[in-house]
Order: structure tokens, then sequence, then C-alpha cells
């Protein structure tokens, strides 16, 4: 499993080549602001499901989102910051944030729906310390990072070309991918593994189950963070609603169940369906469609954690797999 | 402003009154969990379509508030056992985050549904009912109400839990959901009985608010995720544990909300619910082994 086929190298590095030219070449905007989208919130979904996967269910990660977005956007408007500095710093404080409610959290044994609940509080507070703080955040109307002169600046991290922001959204999606494979191929994930199926046991056998969940729940809300910072930067606007809340948590939840939490590119495929269905329903119907994208969300979420727990892209792979196996015997 | 002033009697007055219907919402919550051992996260959901359930019949139907409210409690129950049959008895047998999870995707659902069928306006019944003046301090009538009549839907509630034969066996559950099943007790009527009340309290709760607050389709997650804090601080299940909890985050939204913004009295609340998790994980009653 470890080793990629020969054969399958040569089609992802057609795959890749094809994801960074063929954007480019066809260069309408719209369809690649929908292409960024997409990416960035495949970012964060992968983000989640790093701990959603092992059984780790956050419904805080709006709160880290939103740390990410209004820390990079207060320090550059605030302080000058560079959002090469500002966005570390973003990422710090939702490390740091992650590590003041998760330690307690796991040192006290608090898992399954308490956790969801726990953090659950926390995506709340972030959504009302973000409204309560409006002399400095603007509240709930929302916040803009000052713009500087022309529009376009390495420094600021501001971008008017799209095509340059859908290389950085690429190559941030990749590398999501990239932390996503390397747990997968570490001892990490066996021990993370063993703690979702019993924690005496895995603590039995030697690992230290606090300091394991620890890790990946600060690896996921520093990458979610990092989406939050990168959709601010994109859309030079943030308001608490459309990056932090319990909407926003569950929004995630559920893109990663409906595309498939087990396996890496699921939430990508949950990010695409979500975006493209949001958008189809946009543009068919205007305004009449406002509330039936939601509408259909949840009906999906509720009929795939019924009948298909897996996901559309983990039920298909397991079929799949399946198939191969059959005829291989 | 001096410490204690007439603001802040108003105030803790006021905290009081409030917890009130927040411990009634926290009551159906509880007894679902308590019973079922599911956390129904659209809970506030149901309140806010007992609200617009409401809006309807006062207004629309021109039905007196009298008559309307036992419909409006009736219909919540309903949904209610809707919500059971319908999502939560086909995932009884797998992990409980799914049952969380799919009754998250039932907030979405609820939510859209309310927002294309109703529309997002606020609704008001335009009861205004008037405030009562005790020595200087103002307290709104409709508070008084709804505090009056959670703590009788309490009474109840437990009434009915200690005294009739389904309220007996409710309990058993509660206790012992393996055993029950063999000593002859028909767990899944049980349950439906239990989301079937579980909803009316909605239903209850849903009737008291529409006096107080507009109704819009996302007026669920104003109070929705308080409600879930009070159950999980109480101790999921604790009834008791719960009604305590929401006193005491009531007194700290008003008294925050006088000193500073409302906002921050959330943000306080919030930030103690945190603090109490890692005191107190199993909740505020439960003794620590």
């Amino acid at each position: 499993m470890n080793a990629i086929p020969k054969g399958k190298a040569g089609l992802w590095a057609a795959a890749a080549a094809a994801l960074v030219i063929l954007p480019l070449a066809w260069g309408s905007p719209y369809p690649m602001h929908i292409m960024i989208t997409i990416l960035i919130w495949s970012f964060a979904y992968t983000s989640w499901s790093m701990m959603g996967r092992f059984g780790l269910v956050s419904l805080g990660h709006g709160g880290f989102m939103g740390v990410g977005a209004y820390v990079t956007a207060l320090a550059w408007n605030n302080l000058g910051l560079s959002p090469w500095l500002g966005i570390p710093l973003g990422l710090l404080c939702a490390a740091l944030l992650a590590l003041v409610v998760a330690w307690p959290c796991f040192r006290f044994r608090i898992t399954g729906h308490y956790f969801a609940l726990v953090t659950l509080a926390l995506s709340g507070i972030v959504l009302q310390v973000i409204v309560a703080t409006r002399g400095l955040t603007g509240g709930s109307l929302g916040y803009t990072p000052d713009r500087v002169p022309g529009g376009s600046s390495i420094i600021a991290f501001q971008f008017t070309d799209k095509s340059t922001w859908y290389l950085i959204a690429l190559a941030v999606w990749a590398m999501g991918l990239v932390i996503w494979y390397a747990v997968q191929h570490s001892m990490m994930r066996y021990a993370l593994e063993a703690i979702s199926e019993d924690e005496d046991a895995a603590a039995a056998a030697g690992v230290n189950v606090t300091a394991e969940k620890l890790k990946i729940t600060v690896i996921s809300a520093m990458m979610t963070a990092l989406s939050g910072a990168l959709y601010c930067q994109y859309q030079m606007f943030v308001s608490p609603d459309s990056v932090s809340g319990i909407a926003i948590s569950l929004q995630m939840v559920f893109a990663v169940v409906v595309g498939g939490i087990y396996v890496a590119l699921g939430p990508t495929i949950g990010a695409v369906i979500t975006i493209l269905l949001g958008e189809g329903l946009r543009i068919g119907f205007g305004p009449a469609a406002v509330g039936w994208d939601n509408l259909i969300y949840g009906l999906l979420l509720v009929i795939f954690i019924i009948f298909l727990p897996q996901g559309i892209l983990g039920s298909i792979m397991s079929v799949w797999r399946r198939n191969t196996a059959r005829a291989a015997a | 402003m001096g410490f204690f002033d007439i603001f802040l009697v108003e105030a803790l007055v006021n905290g009081l009154l409030l917890g009130g219907v927040l411990a009634l919402l926290a009551l159906g919550l509880n007894l679902i969990f308590g019973v079922i051992d599911v956390a129904w996260i659209c809970y506030a959901e149901l309140v806010m379509f007992g609200m617009y359930a409401m809006y309807y019949f006062v207004i629309v139907f021109g039905l007196s508030y009298w008559v309307a409210a036992p419909m409006a409690i009736a219909l919540i129950g309903v949904m209610g056992v809707l919500l059971h049959v319908l999502v939560i008895a086909p995932l009884l047998g797998t992990a409980p985050i799914n049952q969380l999870l799919a009754t998250g995707g039932v907030l979405f659902f609820l939510q859209s549904l309310a927002t294309v069928a109703f529309g997002i306006d606020f609704r008001n019944l335009g009861i205004r009912l008037p405030t009562l003046e005790v020595a200087e301090v103002f307290v709104s009538y409709a508070r008084l109400l709804a505090f009056g009549a959670a703590l009788t839907g309490m009474l109840a509630l437990w009434l009915f839990l200690t005294r009739t034969y389904t309220g007996t066996a409710i309990r058993a559950i509660a206790q012992d959901r393996e055993i029950m099943a063999l000593m002859g007790v028909d767990t899944r009527r049980v349950y439906v009985i239990t989301s079937a009340v579980g909803g009316a309290l909605a239903g209850l709760a849903s009737c008291l608010l529409v006096l107080q607050y507009d109704v819009h389709p996302f007026v669920g997650l104003s109070f929705g995720p308080i409600t879930f804090m009070i159950c999980v601080m109480g101790g999921l299940g604790n009834m008791i544990g719960g009604f305590i909890a929401a006193f005491i985050f009531a007194e700290i939204i008003s008294i925050g909300g006088l000193y500073l913004d409302l906002e921050w009295g959330y943000v306080f609340a919030f930030v103690f619910f945190i603090a109490m998790m890692f005191v107190r994980p199993e909740g505020l009653l439960a003794r620590r082994s």
C-alpha cells in the first residue's frame, strides 16, 4: 500500500498537471472563482476530517476558522503586520485555543458527544466575542482587510488576479492532502485508531492517549485557521456568520460525511457537491432558491448517515476494493 | 453605578425569570437524553416550529391564545414522534455520534424549511403584556407567566414520571436500557412516548417564548446552543442538575448583560461552561470518583 506503483505515478502526475494547467488555460473568471472556493473549503473540510475520522467529532472548528480569519485581518489593519506574519500568528492563536479547550477535555476523558458539545460552546464563544467586540471587528456587519493601492501586493497577500489565487488555493489544498497521507502512514494513525476503538486498551498497550489526541487536534485546528485566513484574504471580507459559529461547524461535518470521512479525497468530493449544488440552485432558481440548498443538505445529511455512513467516495471505493479483491482471488 | 442598586436587583429578578424558561427548554432535552441516550441537536428548531404554529393559529386563523397553545403543544409532540421514528430509530444501534450528526442534519432541514415556507421576516403575535412594577423593580409580565408555566410543566412531568405506570417504565429504562427489555417492557413504545413528551415540552416552551420574542427561521440558533450547555453542565439526563444549571446560566447572562453587552453575558456563560466542564465533567451534581 505504501509505495505507489509506477503506472499509477504517471497517472497522478498527469492529473496534477491537468489541475494546474487546464483552469489557467481556460481562464474564465466565474468558473475560476468556483474552483478557488471549492479548493479553500475542501482544505477546511480536510482539516476537520483529520480529527473526525478518528471519532473526535468537533463542532468547534467554526471557531478556529474565525480565529484564523480575524487575527490575520486585524493584525494587518491595526498593526500593519503583513499576513505572511499575521497568518502564522492566527495559526498560533488557534493552536493555543485548541490546547486550552482540548487538553482538559482529553485529560478528563470527555469523549463522544460530550466532546462535541464542549467544542460547540467553543464555536459559540468565538462567534459571540466577534459580535461583542464590534468596535474592533465590526461585529455582525463583517470586516474588510484594508486594500493596498493598486490592489495587488505580495507583502499584503492581496491579489486581484484570479489565476494567482487559484494556484495558491491549489497548493494549500495539495498540502492538506500531503498532511493527510503523512498521518495515514504514521504511527500516530495506528495509535489514534486504537484510541477510537478503546481508550483503556490503547493506554494499556502503551499509547499516550492524551498526547496523541492533542497532537491531531492542534494540527487540525491550525489547518482550519489557515483555511479561514485564506478565505478572508481571497474574499477581502469576513463576517462572523461566514467563518464562525455552529452553522459553519455543522457545514464542515455535513460535507465530510457526504463525501466520505475515511478517504483522503472524501472532503474534497463533499465540497464539490455542496458548492456546485448551492451554485446550481442559485443560478437555476435565483432568489427563489434561498433556503432550498440547506434544505437539501440537511435531508442528504440524514439520509447519508442512515444509509451510506461511509460517504459517496468511501462507498464507491469500498465496492471497488471488494470487486478487485474478488477478481484477484 | 453602585454595586447594589435597583438595576442589579432588576437584573437578578429577570435572570431568575429567564432561568425558568431555560430550565423548561433543558427539561425536554434532558428527558430525551436520559431515556433514549440521544442528543437532539435540533431541539431548538422544534421550538421554532412551535412558535410559527402559534403565530399561524393566533394571527392567521384567528384562534384565541388559549386554544392555540394546546394545539401547538400537540403538534410539536407529533413532530417529536416523527423525528424519533424517521431519524433516530434507524440509528439506535450505531455510534452515538451518528445520531447527534443526523439531528444536526434535521436542524439544517427544519431551518431551511422554515425559510422556504414562512420567509425570513420577523413575526410576532402582537400581544403586548403589561409590565409589573414591584418596589421600583420592573418585571415583564410575559416572563413571569413563562416562569410560572415552566414550573408547572416541570411539576407535571415529575408527577407523570413518578405517579404513572408509563412514567415508572420510562425511569426504569433510563437506569438500565438492556435489562428492561428482558423484564417485558416494550422499549420501542416507551421511546415513542418519551419523544412525544419531549416534543410536547418543546411545544410548551414555544408557547411561552412567542410572547417575548419575534419568531424567524434562525431564532433556534439564539437559544439552542445555550440549552445544550445547560444540559451538559447539569449532567446530560440529570433533570435536577439541568434545573440548577439553567438558573446559574440565566443569572450570568443577565448580570453580564447589565454591566457590559448582552453578547458579553453570553461569552461569560460559555466560558463558565467550559471551565465547569473541567471542574465537573460529569455534571454539577455528580460525585467525583
